[in-house]
C-alpha cells in the first residue's frame, strides 16, 4: 500500500461523486452480471477494456486507479451494453462521467484537447480546406453557412468548459 | 411541400462531398425540401460529451434552437449528429429541470430551448413523408444484381430508449430501404457490431481490428459492398482498407457506399455529379452491376 492509495476517499465517496454527475447517476444499480463485457466489442478485441471491470473498480473506491488509467478512454461509445443491461445502468453515460471526472482531474487525450480548440476557435470540428471548397463549388454544392462559434464561446464561459479546459494559461 | 433544416454536422462538408451531394439530390428529387440554416455548429458528439456532458448538451440544445426559430424539424445524415441532437431533444422534452439547467446556460447566448421539434435521421424522412411505395415508384435504375451489406452504425438504433429508430436486436428499416432499391440486404456476422470507429486516434490498433472483422465477415457473406449512413464509419471503413493492406497485408477491395448514394443512382443521377472520387476503395465493380 502506498500512501497515496490510504489518503483515497472512502468506497462510498466515490460512488456518490458518480451519482452525482451527468451521466453517472445509474452506476450503483450493477450486480455485476458480465452481459455488458460480454456485449462489447471492444472487450473482445483487447484486454484493455472492459466495462464491467471499471465499474466494479469504480464501486469499490478505486478512484485514482479508475480515473488515472487507461481503460475508460476505451469505451467506443456503441452503447450496446447500454441497451442489454439487465439492471438499466446507463453504462456508456457512466464512461462519459468518468472521463469527464478525469479530464477535471488534467488526464486529457491529446486527440481531446485537438477536438475542443477546434470547436472554440471553428466551432467545428473539422475545418474545411481551400481543396474542399473548390471541390464543392466543382460540385455545384452551395457555399457553407456561417457557423455560430460566438454563440458557443458564450456557451463555454456559462458552463466553465473554457475553464476546465484551459489550466496553467493554456487560453488559445 | 415538406421542408427540413439540413444538419451537415462537421465530417460530411469537410471530408465526404459525396454524401452530402447524393443526400442533397435524392432527398430533392423525392420532393424533400432543404434548408441551410447559419449559426449551426459541431453537434456535440461523444468526444465532446467525453469533456463534459453538461457543455454538450447545451450545444446540442442551441442548434435545436435555431431549428424552433426558424420553424422547421431537423434532418441528420451523419448519424452521430441524429444521435447528439435527438438524444439532447428527448431529455429536454422529458426532464423539465435538465431543461431548466440548460435554458439558464443558453440565456447567455440569446437562446432558449422550447421543445417544439423534432430531430429525424434522413431514414425516418425517407420512411414516413416520403414512403417506400414512392421510392420503389421513382427507381428508374433498380439495383437488382447488387448484394448490399447494411451498416446502420451503432448512433442511429441505440440507445433505442432515447431514439426510438427501430428495434435495437432485428432493426428492419434500412434493410427495407435498401430493398425498396431492388438490391438485396443479406445477412452477414455481426451486423450490428460498432465499427471501432471512435477510437482512431486514441486506440488505433484496436479501432484496425473491429473495423478488419466489419470488413471480413461482409467479404465472407459475399457482399458487394457495404453500405453505411454515417460519416465515420464511412471512413473508418474505407480508409480502414489501405491501412489494413499495410497492417495486416491483405486486400479485400471491398467498396463503402452510403445509401444516399444507392439511392441516387438507383433515381437515375448520374454517378459524375456524385464526388466518387472521394472513396479510397473504387466502387467501379458496383456501377458495372447499375448500369
Amino acid at each position: 500500500m502506498t500512501e497515496e492509495k490510504l489518503e483515497k476517499p472512502t468506497i462510498e465517496d466515490f460512488s456518490r461523486e458518480i451519482t452525482r454527475m451527468l451521466g453517472g447517476e445509474t452506476i450503483t444499480y450493477c450486480y455485476q452480471c458480465g452481459t455488458c463485457a460480454s456485449s462489447c466489442p471492444v472487450a473482445k478485441t483487447t484486454d484493455r477494456y472492459n466495462p464491467r471491470q471499471i465499474i466494479r473498480m469504480a464501486l469499490l473506491g478505486q478512484r485514482y486507479e479508475v480515473l488515472n488509467g487507461d481503460s475508460i478512454w476505451l469505451c467506443a461509445s456503441c452503447y450496446n451494453c447500454q441497451e442489454r443491461c439487465p439492471q438499466k445502468v446507463e453504462i456508456a453515460d457512466v464512461i462519459y462521467a468518468l472521463r469527464n471526472m478525469a479530464i477535471r482531474e488534467g488526464n486529457i487525450p491529446a486527440l481531446y484537447a485537438e477536438f475542443a480548440n477546434g470547436l472554440m476557435s471553428e466551432g467545428r470540428l473539422a475545418p474545411i480546406s481551400k481543396f474542399l471548397e473548390k471541390k464543392r463549388s466543382d460540385y455545384g454544392l452551395p457555399p457553407l453557412k456561417p457557423t455560430g462559434v460566438e454563440a458557443l464561446k458564450k456557451i463555454f464561459s456559462a458552463t466553465g468548459f473554457d475553464k476546465i479546459f484551459f489550466k496553467k494559461g493554456e487560453q488559445p | 411541400m415538406t421542408s427540413y433544416a439540413l444538419f451537415l454536422g462537421c465530417t460530411i462538408p469537410a471530408r465526404q462531398p459525396h454524401y452530402e451531394l447524393s443526400a442533397r439530390k435524392a432527398l430533392t428529387k423525392l420532393g424533400i425540401e432543404l434548408v441551410d440554416l447559419e449559426n449551426m455548429t459541431c453537434c456535440a458528439p461523444p468526444p465532446l460529451q467525453s469533456i463534459d456532458l453538461e457543455t454538450s448538451l447545451a450545444i446540442a440544445a442551441y442548434n435545436i434552437c435555431l431549428a424552433e426559430e426558424a420553424d422547421l424539424n431537423i434532418v441528420t445524415l451523419c448519424t452521430g449528429c441524429f444521435e447528439s441532437l435527438a438524444i439532447a431533444n428527448h431529455l429536454l422534452k422529458e426532464k423539465p429541470e435538465l431543461k431548466a439547467k440548460v435554458n439558464k446556460i443558453l440565456a447567455n447566448a440569446g437562446k432558449e430551448f422550447k421543445g417544439n421539434k423534432e430531430v429525424r435521421h434522413f431514414l425516418q424522412v425517407l420512411m414516413n413523408d416520403v414512403g417506400v411505395n414512392r421510392i420503389k415508384m421513382d427507381v428508374v435504375k433498380p439495383l437488382d444484381k447488387l448484394k448490399v451489406a447494411a451498416f446502420s452504425g451503432c448512433h442511429l438504433i441505440r440507445p433505442s430508449e432515447l431514439l426510438h429508430f427501430d428495434d435495437p436486436e432485428r432493426p428492419r428499416i434500412f434493410d427495407t430501404l435498401i430493398e425498396a432499391l431492388g438490391a438485396k440486404s443479406i445477412p452477414y456476422k455481426n451486423k450490428l457490431r460498432c465499427c471501432g470507429g471512435l477510437l482512431r486516434g486514441y486506440a488505433d490498433d484496436v479501432a484496425l481490428a473491429i473495423a478488419r472483422d466489419k470488413i471480413i465477415n461482409a467479404h465472407n457473406a459475399g457482399a458487394d459492398c457495404i453500405s453505411t449512413l454515417c460519416p465515420f464509419c464511412f471512413l473508418t471503413l474505407d480508409l480502414g482498407q489501405m491501412l489494413i493492406k499495410t497492417t495486416y497485408k491483405e486486400e479485400y477491395n471491398m467498396p463503402i457506399i452510403h445509401y444516399a448514394e444507392l439511392l441516387s443512382l438507383s433515381l437515375g443521377v448520374d454517378p459524375k455529379e456524385l464526388a466518387l472520387e472521394f472513396h479510397k476503395v473504387k466502387t467501379d465493380t458496383v456501377l458495372e452491376k447499375i448500369s
